[in-house]
């Protein structure tokens, strides 16, 4: 037995670690597949494959009824007033926050280190926009629309505070990245921070800033289509309702409509942000 | 405005804690109303110095008293507002590349403007006619509705010159205000600039490279050379003697500045590489 091991020098020392890890790994991921009833084979059964061959071909011919069409355009239209409202109401969040946090607007970092309290206050503006970001809007959704309903108010409420977070924190980071010698001279002058911003950040940084913001408000509408699933309003909870329902000519349209819709928000936003640069 | 420097050590807030202070033992006052030009070699603290006077910097160690009070006793919210009766120019314009020139200049104004006042004038300029004049004076006013990013680097300057002039300040701390000018247009910034100030009653201290244009315009002249005051004397005594010694091991810059004092045949000096840590 023993003459049929090799010499202990030539076996590879980092073997057994990684038998070991491979089975911790193995053991801890099963309860995890169970947990997730983890099956992809049921996709290829027999039976499921009827059921989504049947509704893939109801997806012919797209729905065209002219009342349907009204209620997809309504729709859509409620999609992108969901998604500017939010933008809307995000940059009330997002603009005081992102000047409370730019350190170029600290006067008392003037003259060497900031000070305690400004400190403290820019770190906590800071935690409560990482806080607000890291909150996916979904979850804000689901949140609101059992506050207040279903509905396009728990949609705009949703993008208005993930976004708010969003932006608030790119826009603190736009305005540090800059050239700081604009603002700092007029600080020096005995500007107040709010006239520096005006006249040293903000004609610096201004295309930068309304770019993102542009960008955001595309990314907006798709995000908006998406809390609809969760009966946030607009194109979303109509395609989730068709889908509950197997109507399949009216989730083609709808999906559609969306492609059509998330593309044209995309050459819009392209077109500002080339007409700003 | 009155300023006085009693024994003050200073160092620029990025320099590491091991190197040696830009100032050292600085003792200095000026009258309002007053016309002061420094000169020294590159590195010899000529912009630490400003910056002291601009409540920019705290000193180390000594007293800094301007009209009377020590700026960095007072709260923050006084200290900025006095910071309003001062007025620094730096030698690097300090102007956003896509503002408007008549907005750069205005800028200057803001002290004395409330913040409703400053966000109208961004819409519509508040003082159209006294930026320019400033410009006029300059010689720039045709440039008033121009973008800063379409201006030359002298006439930048220039802009930034404006700026003080149209300013509420009393205490001018201009920091080689002409160093990107051709010599006709250095004189004449420089003869507007001191006449603009005697007519608002501001105190000026400007550093200088050329100390031909020193003592053309100033009656007064502050030496400096490795942080510690060389001399402060009236122009009138002021030997060339005193200039050597004050620019020894660094003559080039010295010459540099007699050829820039030549008529406007000559090309421009090439202006001596200053490193200044921002």
């Amino acid at each position: 037995m023993d003459a049929a091991l090799p010499h202990p020098a030539l076996r590879d020392p980092a073997w057994r670690g990684r038998v070991v890890l491979m089975l911790t790994v193995a053991v801890l991921l099963w309860p995890l597949f169970v947990a997730t009833e983890f099956k992809p084979w049921t996709l290829l059964a027999p039976e499921s494959l009827r059921v989504s061959a049947g509704f893939l071909a109801s997806f012919f011919p797209p729905a065209h009824g002219g009342d349907f069409l009204l209620l997809v355009a309504r729709e859509t239209w409620r999609t992108v007033a969901i998604a500017t409202a939010g933008i809307v109401l995000a940059l009330f969040v997002a603009v005081p926050m992102a000047l409370l946090v730019t350190r170029t607007l600290s006067v008392s970092a003037l003259s060497g280190r900031m000070a305690r309290g400004p400190f403290w206050l820019r770190q906590g503006v800071r935690w409560l926009l990482v806080l607000l970001r890291s909150v996916p809007e979904l979850v804000w959704a689901l949140v609101f629309v059992r506050v207040v309903g279903l509905g396009a108010t728990p949609g705009v409420l949703a993008i208005a505070l993930t976004y708010g977070g969003m932006l608030g924190k790119v826009y603190a980071e736009i305005l540090e990245s800059g050239e700081a010698a604009p603002t700092t001279a007029l600080l020096r002058n005995g500007s107040s921070r709010l006239q520096a911003f005006c006249y040293g950040l903000l004609p610096q940084n201004a295309a930068e800033l309304t770019s993102y913001t542009v960008y955001r408000w595309e990314c907006a509408i798709r995000s908006s289509v998406v809390l609809g699933f969760v009966g946030a309003g607009g194109l979303g909870q109509q395609m989730d309702n068709s889908v509950k329902m197997f109507a399949g000519g009216e989730v083609a349209t709808m999906l559609i409509v969306f492609i059509a819709l998330v593309a044209l928000a995309d050459r819009v936003s392209a077109g500002l942000r080339r007409a700003l640069a | 405005m009155r300023v006085e420097l009693e024994g003050v050590h200073a160092r620029h807030p990025a320099a590491v804690a091991t190197a040696a202070a830009a100032l050292r033992g600085i003792t200095l006052s000026a009258q309002p109303g007053e016309a002061l030009a420094v000169v020294g070699p590159s590195g010899a603290g000529k912009t630490t110095l400003l910056q002291l006077l601009a409540c920019a910097l705290p000193p180390q160690r000594g007293e800094l008293r301007v009209d009377g009070q020590q700026p960095w006793a007072l709260s923050r919210r006084v200290l900025q507002r006095l910071r309003g009766q001062l007025c620094l120019v730096p030698q690097v314009p300090p102007l956003p590349p896509r503002q408007r020139v008549v907005t750069s200049v205005l800028a200057g104004r803001l002290p004395a403007m409330s913040l409703a006042q400053s966000i109208a004038s961004l819409f519509y300029p508040a003082d159209i006619p006294a930026a320019h004049e400033a410009l006029a004076r300059l010689d720039l006013a045709d440039k008033l509705f121009e973008r800063v990013d379409r201006l030359s680097g002298g006439e930048r300057q220039r802009v930034a010159l404006a700026r003080a002039l149209v300013s509420p300040a009393r205490l001018w701390l201009l920091d080689e205000p002409i160093s990107a000018l051709d010599p006709t247009r250095a004189q004449q910034a420089l003869q507007v600039t001191l006449d603009e100030a005697r007519k608002h009653g501001a105190t000026v201290v400007a550093s200088l490279h050329q100390v031909e244009l020193a003592l053309q315009h100033f009656p007064r002249i502050v030496g400096l050379r490795e942080g510690v005051l060389a001399f402060d004397l009236p122009r009138a005594e002021l030997t060339p003697a005193r200039l050597a010694r004050l620019y020894a091991q660094h003559e080039h810059e010295l010459q540099g500045s007699e050829t820039a004092a030549e008529p406007a045949a000559a090309p421009p000096a090439p202006a001596p590489a200053v490193m200044h840590c921002r």
